[in-house]
Protein backbone atom coordinates (compact mmCIF):
# COMPACT_ATOMS: atom_id res chain seq x y z
CA UNK A 1 0.00 0.00 0.00
CA UNK A 2 1.32 3.39 -0.92
CA UNK A 3 0.32 6.97 -0.29
CA UNK A 4 1.06 9.38 -3.12
CA UNK A 5 2.08 12.96 -2.53
CA UNK A 6 1.58 15.06 -5.64
CA UNK A 7 4.90 16.86 -5.63
CA UNK A 8 8.48 16.10 -6.60
CA UNK A 9 11.05 15.00 -4.01
CA UNK A 10 13.31 17.85 -5.14
CA UNK A 11 12.33 20.74 -7.44
CA UNK A 12 13.22 20.18 -11.10
CA UNK A 13 14.42 23.24 -13.00
CA UNK A 14 15.66 23.09 -16.56
CA UNK A 15 17.52 26.25 -17.50
CA UNK A 16 18.35 25.79 -21.18
CA UNK A 17 16.54 24.44 -24.25
CA UNK A 18 18.89 21.51 -24.92
CA UNK A 19 16.88 18.41 -25.94
CA UNK A 20 20.12 16.45 -26.34
CA UNK A 21 20.29 16.21 -22.54
CA UNK A 22 17.08 14.14 -22.69
CA UNK A 23 19.00 11.53 -24.68
CA UNK A 24 21.44 11.14 -21.78
CA UNK A 25 18.80 11.32 -19.04
CA UNK A 26 16.79 8.45 -20.55
CA UNK A 27 19.62 6.18 -19.32
CA UNK A 28 18.47 6.86 -15.74
CA UNK A 29 14.85 6.30 -16.78
CA UNK A 30 14.91 2.94 -18.55
CA UNK A 31 18.55 1.86 -18.31
CA UNK A 32 20.00 -1.11 -16.42
CA UNK A 33 21.25 1.09 -13.58
CA UNK A 34 18.35 3.54 -13.83
CA UNK A 35 15.68 4.43 -11.32
CA UNK A 36 13.04 2.02 -12.69
CA UNK A 37 15.46 -0.89 -12.39
CA UNK A 38 16.38 0.20 -8.87
CA UNK A 39 12.77 0.52 -7.67
CA UNK A 40 11.65 -2.82 -9.11
CA UNK A 41 14.81 -4.60 -7.92
CA UNK A 42 14.46 -3.55 -4.28
CA UNK A 43 10.69 -3.84 -4.00
CA UNK A 44 10.90 -7.36 -5.42
CA UNK A 45 13.86 -8.56 -3.36
CA UNK A 46 12.13 -7.62 -0.09
CA UNK A 47 10.04 -10.80 -0.01
CA UNK A 48 13.00 -13.13 0.39
CA UNK A 49 15.20 -11.14 2.77
CA UNK A 50 15.44 -11.26 6.60
CA UNK A 51 12.81 -9.18 8.43
CA UNK A 52 15.40 -6.75 9.79
CA UNK A 53 16.11 -5.22 6.37
CA UNK A 54 12.72 -5.50 4.60
CA UNK A 55 11.79 -1.99 5.69
CA UNK A 56 15.00 -0.59 4.24
CA UNK A 57 14.27 -2.13 0.84
CA UNK A 58 10.69 -0.82 0.99
CA UNK A 59 11.84 2.71 1.84
CA UNK A 60 14.61 2.90 -0.74
CA UNK A 61 12.54 1.18 -3.44
CA UNK A 62 9.77 3.71 -2.86
CA UNK A 63 12.20 6.64 -3.00
CA UNK A 64 13.52 5.34 -6.34
CA UNK A 65 10.03 5.92 -7.80
CA UNK A 66 10.24 9.51 -6.57
CA UNK A 67 13.57 9.79 -8.43
CA UNK A 68 12.01 8.21 -11.54
CA UNK A 69 9.38 10.93 -11.45
CA UNK A 70 12.06 13.64 -11.30
CA UNK A 71 13.93 12.16 -14.27
CA UNK A 72 10.64 11.91 -16.19
CA UNK A 73 9.92 15.58 -15.48
CA UNK A 74 13.38 16.60 -16.70
CA UNK A 75 13.02 14.61 -19.95
CA UNK A 76 9.50 15.90 -20.54
CA UNK A 77 10.52 19.52 -20.03
CA UNK A 78 13.47 19.12 -22.39
CA UNK A 79 11.43 17.55 -25.21
CA UNK A 80 7.83 18.77 -25.00
CA UNK A 81 8.38 21.90 -27.13
CA UNK A 82 11.10 20.61 -29.44
CA UNK A 83 10.53 21.01 -33.18
CA UNK A 84 11.29 18.09 -35.52
CA UNK A 85 14.46 20.00 -36.53
CA UNK A 86 15.57 20.27 -32.90
CA UNK A 87 14.72 16.58 -32.40
CA UNK A 88 16.97 15.70 -35.32
CA UNK A 89 19.76 17.98 -34.12
CA UNK A 90 19.57 16.38 -30.68
CA UNK A 91 19.90 12.88 -32.15
CA UNK A 92 16.60 11.63 -30.68
CA UNK A 93 14.72 11.19 -33.96
CA UNK A 94 14.69 7.39 -33.49
CA UNK A 95 12.71 7.91 -30.29
CA UNK A 96 10.45 10.47 -31.99
CA UNK A 97 9.37 8.21 -34.88
CA UNK A 98 8.28 5.54 -32.41
CA UNK A 99 6.98 7.55 -29.43
CA UNK A 100 6.58 11.21 -30.50
CA UNK A 101 7.16 13.26 -27.28
CA UNK A 102 6.09 10.34 -25.10
CA UNK A 103 8.49 8.88 -22.57
CA UNK A 104 9.47 5.26 -22.89
CA UNK A 105 11.51 2.86 -20.77
CA UNK A 106 14.69 2.40 -22.80
CA UNK A 107 18.31 3.29 -22.21
CA UNK A 108 20.40 5.98 -23.91
CA UNK A 109 21.23 3.57 -26.73
CA UNK A 110 17.53 2.74 -27.33
CA UNK A 111 17.51 -0.76 -25.80
CA UNK A 112 14.10 -1.27 -24.16
CA UNK A 113 13.97 -1.97 -20.43
CA UNK A 114 14.00 -5.66 -19.57
CA UNK A 115 13.72 -7.64 -16.34
CA UNK A 116 17.07 -9.15 -17.32
CA UNK A 117 18.55 -5.86 -16.04
CA UNK A 118 17.75 -6.92 -12.45
CA UNK A 119 18.10 -10.03 -10.32
CA UNK A 120 16.75 -11.70 -7.20
CA UNK A 121 19.05 -14.46 -6.05
CA UNK A 122 17.18 -15.26 -2.84
CA UNK A 123 20.50 -15.12 -1.00
CA UNK A 124 20.39 -12.00 1.22
CA UNK A 125 24.10 -11.20 0.98
CA UNK A 126 24.17 -11.69 -2.80
CA UNK A 127 21.08 -9.50 -3.21
CA UNK A 128 22.41 -6.69 -0.98
CA UNK A 129 25.77 -6.72 -2.74
CA UNK A 130 23.91 -6.34 -6.05
CA UNK A 131 22.03 -3.40 -4.55
CA UNK A 132 25.26 -1.73 -3.39
CA UNK A 133 26.74 -2.20 -6.87
CA UNK A 134 23.58 -0.77 -8.45
CA UNK A 135 23.79 2.37 -6.29
CA UNK A 136 27.47 2.92 -7.14
CA UNK A 137 26.73 2.41 -10.85
CA UNK A 138 23.85 4.87 -10.72
CA UNK A 139 26.11 7.35 -8.88
CA UNK A 140 28.69 7.04 -11.66
CA UNK A 141 26.00 7.44 -14.34
CA UNK A 142 24.92 10.71 -12.72
CA UNK A 143 28.55 11.88 -12.74
CA UNK A 144 28.87 11.28 -16.48
CA UNK A 145 25.54 12.97 -17.24
CA UNK A 146 26.53 16.01 -15.13
CA UNK A 147 29.89 16.12 -16.95
CA UNK A 148 28.06 16.34 -20.30
CA UNK A 149 25.67 19.07 -19.16
CA UNK A 150 26.28 22.80 -18.84
CA UNK A 151 22.76 23.41 -17.50
CA UNK A 152 23.39 24.51 -13.89
CA UNK A 153 19.72 24.28 -12.91
CA UNK A 154 19.39 20.74 -14.24
CA UNK A 155 22.72 19.71 -12.71
CA UNK A 156 21.47 20.95 -9.34
CA UNK A 157 18.72 18.33 -9.42
CA UNK A 158 21.11 15.67 -10.71
CA UNK A 159 23.54 16.46 -7.88
CA UNK A 160 20.76 15.85 -5.38
CA UNK A 161 19.99 12.50 -7.01
CA UNK A 162 23.68 11.53 -7.00
CA UNK A 163 23.92 12.35 -3.29
CA UNK A 164 20.94 10.06 -2.62
CA UNK A 165 22.80 7.21 -4.35
CA UNK A 166 25.65 7.71 -1.86
CA UNK A 167 23.28 7.58 1.10
CA UNK A 168 21.44 4.52 -0.26
CA UNK A 169 24.71 2.70 -0.80
CA UNK A 170 25.66 3.48 2.80
CA UNK A 171 22.36 2.08 4.10
CA UNK A 172 22.71 -1.13 2.06
CA UNK A 173 26.25 -1.53 3.42
CA UNK A 174 24.84 -1.15 6.93
CA UNK A 175 22.18 -3.78 6.09
CA UNK A 176 25.00 -6.20 5.23
CA UNK A 177 26.60 -5.42 8.60
CA UNK A 178 23.27 -6.17 10.34
CA UNK A 179 22.97 -9.52 8.58
CA UNK A 180 26.60 -10.44 9.34
CA UNK A 181 25.47 -10.16 12.96
CA UNK A 182 28.79 -10.69 14.71
CA UNK A 183 29.20 -7.08 15.81
CA UNK A 184 30.06 -6.49 19.44
CA UNK A 185 29.36 -10.11 20.41
CA UNK A 186 32.95 -10.80 21.51
CA UNK A 187 32.63 -14.33 20.15
CA UNK A 188 35.69 -16.49 20.67
CA UNK A 189 36.40 -19.00 17.94
CA UNK B 1 38.98 12.55 6.83
CA UNK B 2 39.13 10.65 3.56
CA UNK B 3 39.54 12.37 0.20
CA UNK B 4 36.50 12.24 -2.11
CA UNK B 5 38.56 11.25 -5.12
CA UNK B 6 41.80 9.49 -5.93
CA UNK B 7 44.13 9.88 -8.90
CA UNK B 8 46.42 7.65 -10.92
CA UNK B 9 48.81 8.08 -13.84
CA UNK B 10 48.16 5.71 -16.73
CA UNK B 11 50.85 4.67 -19.21
CA UNK B 12 51.31 7.15 -22.05
CA UNK B 13 52.62 5.92 -25.39
CA UNK B 14 54.71 8.17 -27.66
CA UNK B 15 52.32 7.01 -30.42
CA UNK B 16 49.02 7.95 -28.73
CA UNK B 17 46.68 9.49 -31.35
CA UNK B 18 45.12 12.06 -28.98
CA UNK B 19 46.63 14.44 -26.44
CA UNK B 20 47.11 12.18 -23.41
CA UNK B 21 45.43 12.82 -20.07
CA UNK B 22 48.38 12.41 -17.69
CA UNK B 23 46.38 12.16 -14.49
CA UNK B 24 43.05 10.34 -14.22
CA UNK B 25 40.71 10.69 -11.28
CA UNK B 26 37.91 8.61 -9.83
CA UNK B 27 35.30 9.24 -7.18
CA UNK B 28 35.64 7.66 -3.71
CA UNK B 29 32.54 8.90 -1.84
CA UNK B 30 32.40 8.86 1.99
CA UNK B 31 30.10 5.83 2.18
CA UNK B 32 33.08 3.66 1.22
CA UNK B 33 34.83 4.44 4.52
CA UNK B 34 32.14 4.84 7.17
CA UNK B 35 31.20 1.25 7.98
CA UNK B 36 28.19 1.32 10.30
CA UNK B 37 27.25 4.95 10.85
CA UNK B 38 28.26 6.01 14.39
CA UNK B 39 25.74 7.93 16.54
CA UNK B 40 25.65 11.74 16.99
CA UNK B 41 27.31 12.79 13.72
CA UNK B 42 26.99 16.50 12.80
CA UNK B 43 23.78 17.31 10.89
CA UNK B 44 22.70 19.92 8.37
CA UNK B 45 19.72 22.08 9.30
CA UNK B 46 16.49 20.64 7.84
CA UNK B 47 16.40 23.17 4.98
CA UNK B 48 20.10 22.65 4.20
CA UNK B 49 19.52 18.88 4.25
CA UNK B 50 16.68 19.12 1.71
CA UNK B 51 19.06 21.00 -0.57
CA UNK B 52 22.10 18.78 0.02
CA UNK B 53 20.28 15.47 -0.38
CA UNK B 54 21.53 14.19 2.98
CA UNK B 55 21.01 15.07 6.63
CA UNK B 56 24.59 14.11 7.49
CA UNK B 57 27.51 16.41 6.74
CA UNK B 58 29.85 13.42 6.63
CA UNK B 59 28.06 12.02 3.55
CA UNK B 60 27.93 15.29 1.58
CA UNK B 61 30.02 14.96 -1.58
CA UNK B 62 28.69 17.17 -4.40
CA UNK B 63 29.70 16.56 -8.03
CA UNK B 64 30.07 19.42 -10.51
CA UNK B 65 30.41 19.42 -14.29
CA UNK B 66 33.61 20.81 -15.82
CA UNK B 67 31.16 22.81 -17.98
CA UNK B 68 29.73 24.63 -14.96
CA UNK B 69 31.93 27.71 -14.65
CA UNK B 70 33.50 28.33 -11.27
CA UNK B 71 32.13 25.18 -9.69
CA UNK B 72 35.18 22.96 -9.97
CA UNK B 73 34.60 19.24 -9.69
CA UNK B 74 36.92 16.37 -10.37
CA UNK B 75 40.07 17.20 -12.33
CA UNK B 76 39.46 15.84 -15.85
Amino acid sequence: MWIYEKKLQYPVRVGTCNPRLAKYLIEQYGGADGELSAALRYLNQRYSIPDKVIGLLTDIGTEEFAHLEMIATMIYKLTKDATPEQIKAAGIEDHYVNHDKGLFYHNAAGTPWTAAFIQTKGDPIADLYEDIAAEEKARATYQWIINLSDDTDLNDGLRFLREREIVHSQRFREAVEILKDEQGKKKIF
Amino acid sequence: MNTHFKTYHPYVSPFDPCKPILEKAYSTPPNLYMGFQPPNLPQFTPSEALKAGTLWKAFYDPWFSPLEPGKGGLPQ
